[in-house]
């Protein structure tokens, strides 16, 4: 094998071949494999000294080779930039030398940067250069990929802002809620517009779980369909906040039972899994007459101000709205006064 | 049609031409959108309405105009990926060349739904090669021409390759290879492969 007509052979066949003598110095490299010495190259020098073999197992000396010829070798090379190679040894035929084929494995992308490598580096069999090839594809195919996602996440974005339906409950959400309202006031429809807020809900959900809370939601939207009228709008306009808009319906006695049965259905219990979700309703209420002057704003808000009054007196309960709980919310302000007893008697 | 090809056919026209142009061809053609996506399958009525409308929206010959296409695949710096892609089949044009065929398949390896006319090579004395494109998309011959010049010019080669003719749902090429090492052609360093191109 020490022999320079047959190393040409190997240095096109095996680009990464070392030939190691009986004294550990490396008599031929292939072209490749004589970038890994840098500026010095490799021939001349210690293989040991240059390569580090840990695995099959750790070598000191050369001869031990021979106990793992035609095994997987790792290596790894002792300078910077420490590149992990694998390799095979295989007796070249010369009394205690070493034919060593090496190859860069894994750690290939690394390596070309590192080494200054090209396609000719490569022997015409290797598929080293195939293998780079799919990896800048995949990239570039991921690179497509993630664009579509992009584009596809924005639209989805987009169209859940155009959308007037809250996903979990399939009720009416807060946009859908503005822009039928505003119609409604527009035409001096007279209505009633009720502010439902759920007692306990955050407690189930921060109890048993968002699952158990969800549950509880599709259970108080089946509630809402089964007491109200096709014409009504149900909207859900927070986590635990609904509006119901009421066309028609202002007398209050018919409110009241409404009101009644919305809360008393509120709070049969919803089962989940073993668990029994206990929640209630609050309610604030305001009847329009469709000639006062008013806004869906105001609406809105002052059937606030009546639902700030059911939960202050004790929740469960309906109320109606009153200018006069406008003037108690302004002056429990000034003065902190007690107001519960006085917003009671509007209580239903 | 996979709108990788749809799309690059919008670049082209909006990379070359400007934005107006490309508006004016989704307006030839008809179509109620005009942003292809390059990762998504179109049906064949649609590509067939876009190129249709690319042909009536621009003054020179069609076959001119697939053949641009193909040098736009390689030369416009906004498609070095193709170009890269492309390189990595051989270190020369005749390397490259003789590699031609595999070329489907290459395309496929990266993207597996995108299918290209099979190809084969034949080579003649003289330095004489005839390339055909079998159950090809009608011009993909004059796409392959642009691309194969510009790769002869990437690569530093000095070639002829001209159109000759579809026959039988088969486009061919004739390819005269007069010098492989005629200037020094554009570089292609392996490294960049791997910060991804």
């Amino acid at each position: 094998m020490e022999n320079s007509v047959e190393y040409s052979i190997l240095d096109v066949i095996c680009p990464m071949h070392v030939v190691v003598s009986k004294t550990g110095h490396i008599v031929n490299a292939g072209p490749t494999a004589q970038k890994l010495g840098g500026e010095k190259g490799l021939v001349g020098r210690r293989f040991l000294e240059l390569f580090q073999l840990s695995k099959p197992k750790q070598v000191k000396q050369i001869e031990d080779l021979a106990s793992i010829t035609a095994k997987k070798l790792h290596l790894e090379l002792r300078e910077p930039p420490h590149t992990s190679l694998k390799g095979v040894a295989m007796p070249s035929g010369v009394e205690g030398s070493f034919l060593i084929n090496l190859s860069f494995g894994i750690a290939i992308q690394e390596a070309i940067g590192a080494f200054s490598l090209t396609n000719t580096d490569f022997a015409a069999t290797d598929l080293t250069i195939e293998m780079l090839y799919l990896l800048e594809a995949k990239n570039a195919t991921f690179d497509a990929l993630r664009t579509l996602n992009n584009r596809l996440h924005g639209d989805k974005k987009a169209a859940e802002e155009k959308a007037y339906t809250d996903a979990l409950t399939g009720l009416k959400n807060r946009r859908a809620l503005d822009n039928e309202l505003s119609k409604l006031v527009a035409r001096h429809q007279p209505l009633a517009l009720m502010h439902v807020d759920l007692d306990y809900f955050k407690a189930v959900n921060d109890t048993y779980g968002h699952a158990a809370g969800d549950l509880v939601l599709e259970q108080v939207a089946k509630v809402f369909n089964s007491v109200t009228r096709d014409s009504d709008i149900i909207s859900r306009v927070g986590g635990d906040e609904f509006i119901l808009v009421l066309p028609k319906l202002t007398e209050k006695s018919r409110l009241e039972c409404l009101g009644d049965e919305i809360i008393s259905a509120l709070e049969v219990p919803v089962m989940y899994n073993d668990i029994e979700c206990k929640i209630s309703g609050s309610i604030g209420t305001v009847i329009w007459d469709g000639f006062s002057p008013t806004s869906p704003e105001t609406l809105i808000n002052d059937a606030d101000i009546a639902l700030y009054a059911s939960k202050d007196g004790g929740r469960g309960r309906q109320t109606f709205y009153l200018p006069v709980l406008r003037e108690r919310t302004k002056s429990e302000d000034d003065e902190g006064g007690d107001v519960v007893e006085l917003w009671g008697i509007e209580a239903a | 049609m996979h709108g990788l090809i749809l799309r690059t056919v919008q670049r082209f026209v909006t990379d070359l031409y400007g934005p107006p142009r490309w508006q004016a061809v989704i307006k030839k053609a008809a179509l109620d959108f005009d942003d292809f996506e390059a990762m998504l399958e179109y049906d064949e009525p649609v590509a067939t309405a876009l190129f249709n409308g690319l042909e009536a929206s621009f003054e020179q010959p069609m076959d001119e105009l697939l053949e641009d296409l193909g040098t736009y695949l390689v030369a416009h710096p906004s498609n070095e990926t193709v170009r890269r892609l492309l390189r990595f089949s051989g270190v020369s044009f005749d390397d490259f060349l003789f590699a031609i065929d595999d070329l489907p398949e290459r395309v496929r390896m990266a993207i597996p739904d995108l299918n290209l006319p099979h190809l084969d090579l034949r080579a003649y004395a003289s330095g004489t090669f005839s390339l055909s494109a079998y159950d090809a998309m009608p011009g993909f011959g004059h796409v392959l021409v642009g691309l194969l010049r510009t790769m002869a010019d990437d690569y530093g080669a000095l070639v002829m390759v001209d159109y000759a003719g579809r026959t039988q749902g088969c486009e061919s090429l004739e390819i005269r290879l007069l010098e492989t090492t005629f200037a020094d052609g554009r570089s292609f360093d392996l490294a960049s492969a791997a910060v991804g191109g």
